[in-house]
């Protein structure tokens, strides 16, 4: 007989593993992919490729450098890459994209020590570093199914229908609300089609590698607070929730494991948190977007959120405060 | 109290956490085959939680079946008996499945089987009298713990304790020894727990099970109909893996919590495995003690799993050599289940009374994950059904502080694997929790 395995229980395991939940992941950001090659052309693509590769590229080396084991298998690097690239406008030119990847693994992750460790999501921390360093790439944005009309070549400038809404406004001069479904708008490459990032949350949902809580959370404040801000008006909160980067931001960012709470009574919390800062910034602030400021700072505030939702053990006793409260109480 | 529906109770309250395993209960349907007695035994002195027994018997002594070879003067211990007859060959260290050198009776057999002449059946007419029993039977929790049962069911005059619940939940994966003791020794069962109820004046009986099997479920709820007083009832479990946890049990069939360093003994209730209440009708019947038990003998590697009737102290390989041997390479064996069973070292160790499966897995079963990075998704937290943060242990336990370690709740933890099998990063949680309660331990000792 061989040599017995001797490890400590338990001896089975469930299949789920990292590069598993971050292949069904990449699988649920499919479709946004190809509704941007329709969109707005073969150049998301390439957008997107660089992205990933460079995401790749600096965690490899990143880690290397560190002299730390290498972390590529886990996928998370493409994960990273992928939402980076959806985050940006189809004319960024690729240099920059470079730049915002690297920023994105080398600072936001690996000198937090990598996948888990980071406070602060990757994608998001690259995305806002190029919004500051590059301002006009990144808010040029290219009207959308025109890229086969003229070839591509002289893609035609447009603005994003969040920079033209007012509540109760006219909309005559924005894409209809179907088109904002499809997702014919202006916007990042990957943001506007509200149908491909649904689909692509309902599998993440279905394959239990998130839970609703936190988009549901998210995309329900933002839209009572715009109904609330639009006085019962509710074809501007539908322009509102199909706006800008909140479906991507809400399913896709904000559910990161890393820099979201690891309870539902935080998940809770960090979402509505999310959802007002984000109406809070499109509502008064200067700023043409807020999903992404807003995914941060509540990702900053992550550990008060996760001390103060501590669940109770089994059996403990109730924590003095609480004690006091009830005594008082009765 | 619960919801009654068709006279089957539903769980007060659905626990929290656990976790979905696969069943494997591929010996369900096998009938309990007894095992040809084995040359000789091996008997280790400590077979139980509590205090190790000292023999009574010296190298040359001939022993009888049931007679008792090893006992102690602690409270919290029991008597270990001889399995089979024949002469005592040596007390010596032995090692058993932990990888431990434990003190241990040896004995060869005769061949001959011959009953011990001293066995009689007990009289028990009040508690005392049963305590004592149960004390001399040697019985110990035979669903896995192996805690002295006559401490069990002493029940402190303090406190009233009025609910019995009798654990048939058997949710660790692959074991039938439960489920075959419904089927095959109902008649055992329902002695026991109406000559529980008797002496120790329970008021509700509660017998646990998991609602995959409909089987158990229908032959207890004929005992539970056998006496009209309606005291014992039937109580369906989700079948979801740790139900059969003694602190999840009381929940479910109470909805009392029992508080965090308590026992179910501080809010009411008793728990016991099935197959110890069966055992306490035989013995006060037939006096004979406990030398022999119920395997689950199961596994990818194993030729022909099967349930197994076995002395105390027969070595497991000759367990598994009764069941046609290995049919393929095995990686890993296990004693016990595979959510907390232990990994035996080798196969020439003895079945303690304690043991309920031995399961041998060739590679393809055991997926030791490649540990990862924590990725902070929560599903340890979500599986945890003492609601710890298991995540959080590692750092604490490296750091060897004992006060976060308190306060995250650790001493609660039971081991029960939920957290380790849901983690996609594969990081051996249970480990690190074992490390934090000795870190604890350590730090109490030095105060
Ligand atoms: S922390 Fe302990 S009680 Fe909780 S799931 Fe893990 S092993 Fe079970
Ligand atoms: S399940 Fe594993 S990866 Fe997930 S939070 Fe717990 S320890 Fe980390």
């Amino acid at each position: 007989m061989k040599k017995l395995t001797v490890s400590a229980s338990p001896h089975v395991r469930s299949p789920k593993t990292v590069p598993g939940i971050m292949l069904d992941v990449i699988i649920a950001l499919v479709p946004a992919l190809i509704a941007s090659v329709v969109l707005f052309g073969f150049r998301s693509l390439l957008v997107t490729a660089v992205c990933v590769v460079s995401c790749i590229a600096s965690e490899y080396i990143a880690r290397k450098i560190m002299k730390r084991d290498n972390t590529i298998g886990d996928l998370s690097a493409i994960v990273t890459g992928m939402l980076l690239a959806f985050n940006l406008p189809v004319s960024i030119p690729l240099w920059m994209c470079v730049v915002g990847s690297v920023f994105a693994i080398v600072v936001v992750k690996q000198f937090f020590g990598g996948i888990g460790q980071n406070f602060v999501n990757p994608a998001i921390g690259g995305r806002i570093m190029m919004l500051v360093s590059f301002a006009s790439a990144m808010t040029d944005w290219t009207a959308p199914l025109e890229w086969f009309k003229n070839g591509g070549i002289d893609a035609m400038s447009t603005a994003t229908p969040l920079a033209s809404l007012t509540a109760n406004g006219d909309y005559s001069s924005l894409p209809s609300l179907l088109d904002m479904f499809l997702g014919v708008r202006g916007g990042c490459l990957g943001e506007t089609c509200a149908l491909a990032l649904i689909l692509g949350g309902i599998y993440l949902v279905a394959r239990r590698v998130i839970k609703p809580v936190i988009p549901l959370c998210f995309i329900g404040t933002v839209a009572v607070i715009m109904l609330i801000a639009g006085k019962g008006d509710f074809e501007f909160m539908l322009y509102e929730v199909l706006s800008g980067g909140l479906l991507i931001g809400a399913i896709f960012m904000a559910t990161d494991y890393a820099t979201s709470p690891l309870t539902t009574k935080g998940k809770i919390i960090f979402a509505v948190g999310c959802g007002v800062i984000t109406s809070v910034i499109r509502l008064f602030a200067n700023l043409p977007e807020g999903v992404s400021y807003s995914i941060i700072i509540m990702n900053i505030l992550v550990p008060h959120i996760e001390s103060i939702t501590r669940p109770r053990p089994f059996g403990a006793e109730k924590e003095k405060k609480e004690k006091k409260k009830e005594e008082a109480a009765s | 109290m619960s919801k009654i529906s068709d006279g089957i109770l539903k769980a007060v309250k659905q626990v929290k956490g656990g976790v979905l395993v696969d069943h494997h209960k591929d010996t369900k349907d096998m009938a309990t085959v007894r095992i040809t007695p084995p040359e000789r035994v091996i008997l280790p002195m400590q077979q139980h939680i509590g205090a190790p027994c000292v023999p009574v018997v010296r190298v040359g002594d001939h022993v009888d079946v049931g007679q008792l070879i090893a006992d102690s003067d602690k409270y919290v211990s029991a008597p270990i008996h001889a399995s089979i007859s024949g002469k005592v060959t040596s007390v010596a260290d032995v090692k058993v499945a932990n990888g431990r050198m434990v003190p241990a009776v040896t004995i060869e057999n005769d061949g001959e089987m011959t009953l011990f002449e001293g066995i009689a059946p007990p009289t028990v007419n009040n508690k005392e009298d049963l305590i004592k029993a149960i004390r001399n039977s040697g019985l110990v929790g035979l669903g896995g713990a192996g805690f002295p049962s006559h401490v069990k069911f002493n029940l402190p005059e303090d406190k009233e304790i009025d609910t019995l619940v009798i654990n048939a939940a058997e949710c660790e994966p692959f074991i039938t020894v439960d489920y075959r003791e419904c089927i095959e020794n109902t008649r055992n069962i329902v002695d026991g727990v109406y000559l529980l109820k008797k002496i120790l004046g329970f008021k509700n009986i509660i017998i646990a099970v998991e609602d995959n099997k409909p089987d158990a479920i229908k032959i207890l709820k004929e005992i539970a109909d056998s006496h009209e007083d309606n005291v014992v009832k039937v109580m369906t479990l989700k079948s979801k893996y740790p139900q059969g946890a003694e602190k999840m049990m009381v929940q479910s069939a109470t909805g009392r919590i029992v508080p965090m360093g308590k026992l179910p003994a501080d809010v009411g209730c008793v728990v016991a495995n099935v197959g110890s209440v069966a055992f306490i009708a035989r013995h006060v019947r037939t006096g004979r003690p406990i030398i022999s038990r119920t395997l689950t003998v199961s596994g990818s590697a194993i030729a022909n799993p099967m349930n197994v009737r076995v002395p105390i102290g027969i070595e497991a390989s000759k367990v598994i050599e009764f069941c046609g041997g290995f049919k393929k390479e095995p990686v890993k064996i296990i004693a016990g289940g595979p959510m907390m069973g232990t990994a035996l070292i080798d196969t020439d160790v003895p079945i303690l009374k304690s043991n309920n499966a031995l399961l041998a897995f060739a590679d393809e079963v055991v997926t030791n994950k490649k540990e990862r990075a924590c990725i902070h998704c929560g599903r340890c937290v979500d599986a945890c059904p003492m609601s710890l943060i298991p995540t959080d242990i590692e750092a604490m336990a490296m750091n060897k502080d004992a006060e976060s370690l308190i306060k995250a709740g650790i001493m609660g933890c039971m081991e029960c694997g939920s957290c380790a099998f849901s983690c996609p990063a594969g990081k051996p949680l249970v480990q690190y929790m074992r490390l934090g309660k000795d870190v604890v331990r350590e730090a109490g000792a030095k105060k």
